[in-house]
């Protein structure tokens, strides 16, 4: 064993031991488990979100992005921080309902929202089937800095199993504290690494940022803008826009909102948080620096350029810090992720389906999806080939979905139904499958349409044509002449 | 709805709107490409607009009221 994996093998055991410590002493209820008993301040919730934004998807994606795509990969710092905005008035009325009817999770909310148990179950298994592509990409992620880290001794693939073997222990010993207090640790780290990186790097090939900018678009002009064709101004605004309103309906993140104490953390979050993505240029600059430096990492491989400009410039222990803030990226948002799935399928699916489950079996069947989730999550992740973000899209694309019945069942207008609402979402969900499937695009689909709409992100469509339907079936069930608050509209509960 | 809570588009706009205008590597600010430059600040200035809405919303008494806030 060399010194980088000695070096993140104790990060591992630290943020183990964090999550040990941060259990002690409290009784672990679901509540408890899954949204830490709603006491979270200020800076915790901060934490907590930014743990989640801070994934691998960021230090390795979007420097892949950067190093193979070039300019379109500015969309990750426009969405980061836009994303945060809308929460200012989207957040707090979740949460005063959520606090109001004690929930846990994202689909109680929608089954209590419009008075079904089966859109809760529909919104549980989108929400899951979100999570699955992105936490497939933190496995995937973790794998790339593993192996990548122990200088090829460790396989992709064993390096993948390892990580998530020490993910799954990771959650069932700590649930949302660990989660917490390790997110502390990583995000100093991270950003010490990043800032570093992105200013030494390119100092150390080129001595300095503008001239390594300029070598590259000396050596590849226009790389560095967002093209006419293909990632477009279509496609980059079009995305934006999408993981805006997508930011907000991850049920892990939903369960992280939970976790506040007031609604004032949000709107005071909303200032800080933008700020925050200030630290992504450096990892762009990573990837920008890596591209005449180590060339010819193509496809997925992309997702290396990090790791791999990395590991030829610094000594070994070095590598281990950085692999270490690669491990903590992926740990901690990953522990979420897996948390929030296997709280769903428990306590939103099992449970409809077996009502008298006690709490406490209900827990249990919990801790036991956790495994089982991973091992499943593992496979893809060794048997697929998508680079990072293409994972990143893909769930974005699912979770957007939630957004067109969320935003409805906010509005005081009680024109929209359960119906309408999961129309919406199986006509969303289902040309989102269609679409991953296949592989089409909007191109494909309507060859007659303009350029600017073929290249806009397929999401996009999908979510459009899922408000559309909601609409339609919601005018159709919609009990329009029963007066506000009638007994007739109580019963449907 | 309070009538300022439409300052949150500025961002929207001076980014998005603003990167389509500005698509371009030079002049180099700060080292940067330019594109780049214009996204960064405007990361910056929705942060301030935020500020902005939150003092409003302060010296307005929409804000709840802070229980035990750490």
């Amino acid at each position: 064993m060399n010194i980088a994996l000695l070096i993140m093998l104790g990060f591992l055991l630290l943020s183990l031991y964090l999550g040990l410590m941060a259990r002690r002493g409290k009784d672990m209820s679901m509540e408890q488990w899954a949204v830490g008993g709603r006491g979270f301040g200020t800076i915790f919730v901060f934490l907590l979100l930014a743990g989640e934004i801070y994934t691998t998807s960021t230090f390795l994606g979007t420097s892949g992005w950067s190093y193979s795509k070039g300019g379109p990969a500015f969309y990750i710092l426009c969405t980061s921080s836009l994303s945060y905005l809308m929460g200012y008035w989207l957040l707090p009325p979740i949460w005063k309902y959520a606090k109001e009817h004690k929930l846990v999770s994202q689909s109680d909310f929608f089954a209590t929202k419009y008075k079904s148990k089966g859109l809760g179950v529909l919104v549980a298994i989108v929400g899951v089937l979100a999570l699955l592509p992105y936490l497939i990409l933190q496995f995937k992620g973790l794998g790339i800095i593993v192996s990548q880290a122990s200088y090829g001794s460790i396989s992709p693939t064993l390096a993948i199993v390892i990580s998530v073997i020490a993910i799954t222990i990771y959650v069932s010993v700590s649930g949302i504290h660990g989660s917490a207090w390790t997110a502390v640790m990583k995000d100093i780290l991270i950003f010490g690494i990043v800032v570093f990186l992105g200013i030494y790097l390119p100092v150390h090939y080129y001595g300095g940022i503008q001239p390594m900018f300029e070598a590259v678009n000396e050596a590849k002009p226009d790389f560095l803008l967002v093209p006419d064709t293909g990632m477009s101004f279509s496609w980059f605004i079009s995305t934006t826009l999408l993981t805006v309103i997508g930011f907000s309906m991850w049920p892990h993140t939903f369960a992280a909102y939970f976790s506040a104490k007031s609604t004032n953390v949000f709107k005071k979050n909303t200032i800080i948080m933008p700020l925050y993505t200030l630290m992504l240029p450096f990892v762009l600059i990573v990837g920008f620096t890596a591209i005449l430096q180590v060339p010819g990492l193509t496809g997925s491989d992309g997702d290396l350029a990090l790791l791999k400009i990395s590991i030829q410039t610094f000594d070994p222990w070095m590598v281990g810090l950085i692999g270490a803030a690669g491990l903590l990226t992926g740990i901690v948002p990953g522990s979420l992720l897996l948390m929030a799935a296997s709280t769903a399928i428990a306590k939103n699916i099992y449970k409809v389906m077996f009502p008298e489950t006690t709490d406490q079996k209900l827990s249990k069947v919990a801790k036991t999806i956790v495994p089982i989730l991973a091992i499943v999550c593992m496979f893809y992740a060794i048997f697929n080939s998508s680079t990072i973000m293409t994972l990143l899209l893909m769930g974005y694309n699912f979770v957007t979905q939630l957004f067109p019945a969320l935003l409805a069942s906010l509005s005081k207008s009680r024109f929209f139904t359960k119906q309408g609402a999961a129309a919406g979402m199986i006509v969303g969900v289902s040309m989102v499958v269609y679409i991953t499937l296949t592989g089409l695009s909007v191109a494909d689909l309507f060859p007659g349409l303009p350029q600017a709409i073929q290249e806009l992100n397929i999401g996009f469509i999908a979510v459009f044509l899922n408000a559309v339907a909601m609409l339609i079936v919601s005018f159709f069930t919609s009990k329009r002449d029963v007066p506000v608050n009638s007994p007739g509209l109580q019963k449907e509960a | 709805m309070k009538l300022y809570y439409w300052l949150v588009l500025i961002p929207f706009i001076g980014m998005l709107g603003g990167a389509v205008l500005f698509n371009q590597v030079t002049p180099y600010v700060f080292g940067l490409p330019f594109l780049l430059f214009w996204i960064l600040l405007w990361i910056i200035l929705s942060s301030l607009t935020m500020l902005v809405i939150y003092q409003l919303d302060k010296a307005n008494g929409l804000l709840d009221r802070e229980e035990n806030e750490s």
